[in-house]
């Protein structure tokens, strides 16, 4: 066992380009649950929105890389109004099932082969982040001994934890304000918010196209960062890991979904880089009766399940959260 | 001429029309970014289409006559595949003189086509060669052929319909993990049936068996002690995702990832029966399933423990006050749900193949077919899943004035909409009941 | 002020006392309204007054439609049929936020504080007009922090007049069931409104807080608004009230000043017929205790409730 590579491999997914396409998610998870309770199942949807927005305005269309990057940004906002017009009306778990459908329908849309001359059908489509690629400022990788980096990586770490901590603060900015009071009032019992004359379908919205665009950025990082956009990545699997992601952290904290999304990869990474190691080689840890190094990949995602469920039994407050303070008792 | 991608094309190997001298045997698939090309002769759809080998075919950049970026000669395969150096607008052009004799192009006879590569791989060009003129399979074949897919379909939709509804009416957890009871179902019909060497039949009865004890061990060791510690029903809501990912997991660890068959009833052929063809196993599926469907409205009508499952999902406080053991009552709704479940799963395995992602994959239509009908009704849920089964097979063959609204390649996308629509028409939620204010 | 009430009383003493009276100076106006469920007419109310600057109680026996009927005026469901105004603004199908806004505020028969918030947050939050509520202006608190601190002295002053002071900083989910009442009344208070609307507002109160209730009710008609409240306690109703609406089965049986309601009939009727054998201070005595009851269970809980 080389606990090198798997510190290594566990590090540089916990503050690599995955950590933050999760934080990203999540951050916008958290406005939708965490302070809202909008149980938005959908945040894949909007991420596919987002990505597709770029890559669809850059090599489909041939629009200049900035123009692609607002019209991504616009094209969740317009997805949350058309979504959210319907939906917040719904009650909770109807609201999940409702998005959860909408991000699939993106998802089967964006991979089909009738609109393969727009979206690129499965494969999707790449040619679109020279700009990105270009604005790259290093010259070489980072080695910092425990863990490395290509010289992509550090740029897209660099974009990406500065995006998660501009989000934050305005996230930090909003939630203390008035308006966040509105929220977390609207998550306890919207009725009440409502006789003292609120509008809360107006600050659902509002909720709903913040979190959205959050949502929108994380699938534009994405993409950015593996210079790709394939339909497949925004499955409703991503949309749970994210909730996974938001849960460990803590619910309704500003840095809950921040950390829940370090920790959570580098448990995932870490446990991938154990298992592989534990089940490769001529003589494996474990014997390859027990275990191929097939299943040594799924071991993770055993643990991942499990970790859910007992966080949410045991724990749903998470690391940061105050037990009394989210949304978890209600339906 | 067919848009295929090349790897389909490996399975499908016909004998090609008349291989010309100088053919290449096969022509190497590029790695990179590449147009590829294969000719199939359709032969005005009689018959499998036939490759067309020994044709010249030349990409050029831009426009015909541009720079010259490759040209290569139609395998025995009938393809070619010219790397291109990177995105743009290319123009491919066929060589009709190297046409082999008797093989037209069609559609115009175009021999040149443009296309704008913005893919990594594969992008592809077709030419229209031997086309039929519009000589289709009838439509009202095609639609008879759907209809009773999409009931067969629809049935075991409803079946799990059914125990979603139960479960949902009685402990009011919106279950992500029911996907994966149908999953259960179909390998363990699998593992009886491959494992212990059952017979398929025997084996579907054991898997049946085995869900229902599988049931049962959830409500004792999962679902009723969260029950009782007051869990939210959000946080039910997660757990069910978590357990939903772990089930998941566990099957794709022990059963694999790839889609397996049962030893028997694997390909049987049709016979017809007036106007419609099904299969034995496919009639089989039929009278299973509704034989099924209806000792449970039955059950749920006339026996004690059915009304009692009701009188919990009208009022479980009421129940409760009223001397009802809830509790054991929910503990025979998660058997029972369960089972019917795993039927679903056994008929589904029967019908196409095993694999661990099958009730996954259903998971979002038995959401739509219960909400469509109306949660808390056995009759509407039953309803639902019928109507959700027939839009999903049916609305592909349906094409107005050659436009189809939902392609095959994404039918699951009208049943889904669906859903969305019926959630927002009744927004008090499936079981129909306004929420009290104050 | 007080010269206005006894004006406004003065005022009802020549209105007759029948069902759909009309008043001198009405402040809601309805008609016609009616709401079903399923074959249930809920409410079926063909007139109602309200008369301005006094506190009329509505009582009548559980299920008589009274909860529906505050719901339907106050925009948080809608009639079957029915119109009704306002300080003659029509109402029908304005959403509930807007009639608050208008003036109209309702508390609710199953208290709503949000038990996840403290008591002086859910105080702010009764304060409409906010700066800091819009989302533009949100991220800036420079913005609205004068605003906020005004309203919070606002706030302040209603929590010691109702003397919730003490419990600023617990969270609302701590509160007994009596302080909670008196929160949401409070909180209804932040919006101002010219008519408040309290939906039983003594149940699950303990009988020495009741008292202090009472005043307080009393007192807001004596700033100038009017009441108007649903309560099964008869000598409750007899002790503050101006006038008497009668609610049965959907309908209002009868109106009145509180001496001529209680020797009503048609009155006595309709609880009786609610209450088979048992008379009106029959059924006083027994929801006092089981109020009381409800009362000690709350507050012998530490721990906030998670509802
Ligand atoms: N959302 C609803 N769905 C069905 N019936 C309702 C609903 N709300 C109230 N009702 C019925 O309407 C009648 C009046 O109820 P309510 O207004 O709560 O009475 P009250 O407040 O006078 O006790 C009752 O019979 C009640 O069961
Ligand atoms: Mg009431």
């Amino acid at each position: 066992m080389d606990f090198g590579t798997l510190i290594d491999a566990a590090l540089s997914s916990a503050l690599g380009p995955q950590a933050i396409v999760f934080a990203l998610a999540a951050i916008g998870l958290n406005v939708h649950f965490g302070y809202t309770g909008l149980l938005n199942f959908g945040q894949a949807g909007f991420m596919a929105v987002g990505a597709f927005g770029l890559a669809v305005s850059v090599t489909t269309w041939d629009l200049p890389f900035w123009v692609g990057i607002a019209i991504a940004l616009l094209a969740t906002v317009v997805l949350a109004i058309i979504l959210g017009v319907p939906t917040l009306r719904l009650r909770a778990d109807y609201l999940a099932i409702a998005t959860i459908a909408t991000s699939e329908i993106l998802r089967l849309i964006f991979g089909s082969v009738e609109a393969k001359e727009t979206f690129g059908g499965s494969n999707g489509l790449t040619g679109f982040s020279t700009t990105y690629k270009d604005l790259n400022p290093y010259n070489s990788g980072l080695d910092l001994g425990v863990v490395s980096f290509s010289r992509n990586d550090l740029w897209s770490i660099t974009v990406g934890w500065s995006l998660v901590a501009i989000s934050c603060l305005i996230v930090w900015s909003l939630m203390r304000s008035p308006w966040g009071r509105v929220l977390r009032s609207i998550r306890e019992d919207e009725d009440a918010v409502r006789s003292l004359g609120k509008n809360v379908f107006a600050y659902k919205m509002q909720a709903l196209i913040l979190g959205g665009v959050f949502g929108g950025i994380a699938g534009i990082f994405h993409v950015l960062k593996q210079a790709s956009a394939v339909p497949t990545d925004f499955n409703t699997t991503f949309t749970f890991y994210a909730y996974a992601a938001l849960l460990v952290g803590g619910a309704a904290r500003v840095l809950g979904p921040v950390v829940g999304s370090i920790l959570f990869w580098f448990i995932i990474a870490g446990l991938g880089s154990f298992f592989s190691q534990a089940t490769s080689g001529t003589d494996p840890l474990i014997p390859a009766s027990i275990m191929t190094d097939t299943q040594a990949s799924l071991v993770r995602f055993i643990v991942l399940g499990l970790g859910l469920m007992l966080l949410m039994i045991f724990r749903p407050q998470g690391i940061f959260g105050d037990r009394r303070e989210i949304a978890i008792d209600g339906r | 001429m067919l848009l295929t991608p090349s790897s389909a094309m490996a399975q499908a190997t016909p004998t090609p029309t008349t291989p010309a001298a100088g053919t290449p045997a096969e022509n190497p698939l590029v790695d990179g970014q590449n147009i590829t090309v294969t000719l199939l002769d359709v032969k005005g759809g009689k018959g499998e289409p036939a490759p067309v080998p020994g044709v010249t075919l030349t990409v050029f950049k831009d426009k015909s006559g541009g720079e010259q970026i490759g040209t290569q000669v139609t395998d025995t395969k009938g393809r070619v595949s010219i790397p291109i150096p990177a995105n743009g607008v290319y123009v491919v052009t066929l060589d009709q003189d190297t046409l082999p004799e008797g093989v037209e192009l069609s559609g115009g006879a175009e021999n040149e086509k443009t296309i704008t590569a913005r893919i990594s791989g594969n992008n592809f060009a077709q030419f229209q060669i031997g086309a039929a003129v519009a000589e289709k399979v009838a439509f009202s074949e095609k639609l008879t052929n759907s209809v009773v897919s999409g009931l067969k379909f629809g049935l075991i939709i409803a079946l799990a319909a059914l125990g979603l509804s139960l479960i949902f009416g009685t402990t009011g957890l919106t279950n992500f993990a029911h996907g994966e009871l149908i999953t259960f179902g179909g390998i363990m019909t699998y593992v009886f049936n491959r494992g212990f060497g059952m017979s398929v039949i025997l084996a579907g009865v054991c898997a049946v068996i085995a869900g229902a004890i599988f049931g049962y061990a959830q409500d004792k060791i999962l679902w009723g002690p969260l029950r009782r510690r007051g869990t939210g029903l959000i946080a039910m809501m997660i757990v069910s995702i978590g357990f939903a990912l772990l089930l998941r997991s566990v099957f794709q660890y022990t059963f694999g990832g790839s889609t397996r068959t049962l030893s028997q009833y694997v390909a049987q052929g049709r016979d017809d029966y007036g106007p419609i063809s099904l299969s034995p196993k496919e009639i089989a599926i039929f009278v299973i399933a509704i034989v099924a469907i209806v000792i449970v409205c039955i059950a749920m009508m006339k026996t004690r423990l059915g009304k009692s499952m009701r009188a919990v999902s009208d009022n479980p406080d009421l129940s409760a006050s009223s001397g009802l053991r809830v509790d054991s009552v929910i503990t025979s709704v998660w058997v029972l749900g369960t089972a019917l479940t795993a039927l679903a799963g056994v008929l589904l395995a029967l019908n196409q193949q095993v694999n661990f992602q099958m009730g996954f994959k259903l998971l979002l239509l038995v959401f739509a077919g219960v909400t469509l009908g109306g949660l808390g009704t056995i009759w509407g849920a039953l309803a639902g899943s019928l109507i959700i089964g027939l839009l999903v097979e049916v609305a592909p063959v349906i094409s107005i004035g050659g436009y189809q609204p939902v392609p095959a390649s994404i039918k699951d996308v009208g049943a889904l909409v669906v859903l969305i629509l019926i959630l927002l028409v009744r927004p008090q939620g499936l079981l129909g009941r306004a929420q009290r204010i104050g | 002020m007080a010269a206005d009430v006894s004006a406004a009383r003065a005022a009802l003493a020549g209105v007759p006392n029948e069902p759909g009276a009309s008043k001198p100076d009405p402040i809601v106006k309805g008609d016609n309204i009616v709401r079903t469920f399923g074959g249930l007419k809920a409410v079926d109310v063909e007139h109602l007054e309200i008369q301005r600057g006094v506190i009329t109680a509505l009582i009548g026996p559980n299920g008589a439609g009274k909860t529906t009927l505050f719901n339907l005026l106050t925009g948080f469901d809608e009639p079957d049929s029915g119109d009704w105004a306002f300080n003659g603004k029509k109402l029908s199908n304005v959403p509930a936020y807007k009639v608050a806004r208008l003036g109209m505020v309702r508390t609710f028969q199953l208290t709503k504080v949000l038990s996840k918030l403290t008591v002086i947050e859910n105080m702010r939050l009764g304060a409409t007009g906010q700066r800091g509520e819009k989302f533009w202006s949100a991220a800036f608190k420079s913005l609205w922090s004068a605003q906020e601190d005004a309203n919070t002295v606002r706030a302040d002053d209603l929590l010691a007049r109702f003397k919730l002071d003490a419990k600023r900083e617990d969270f609302a989910g701590s509160l007994s069931g009596g302080q909670r009442k008196l929160l949401e009344m409070a909180r209804a208070l932040m919006v101002d409104p010219e008519l408040i609307m309290l939906d039983e507002p003594m149940a699950g109160v303990n009988p020495a807080l009741k008292q202090s209730l009472l005043e307080h009710v009393k007192s807001l008609r004596d700033e100038g608004r009017t009441v108007l409240f649903v309560e099964h306690d008869m000598d409750m109703v007899r002790d503050i009230s101006d006038w008497v609406i009668v609610m049965a089965q959907g309908q209002i049986v009868a109106e009145g000043t509180p001496q001529a309601v209680m020797a009503d009939q048609a009155v006595i009727d309709a609880y009786l017929g609610a209450h088979h054998d048992t008379d009106i201070s029959e059924i006083d005595v027994e929801e006092l205790e089981t109020e009381a009851e409800a009362e000690l269970a709350a507050q012998s809980k530490e721990t906030p409730t998670h509802d």
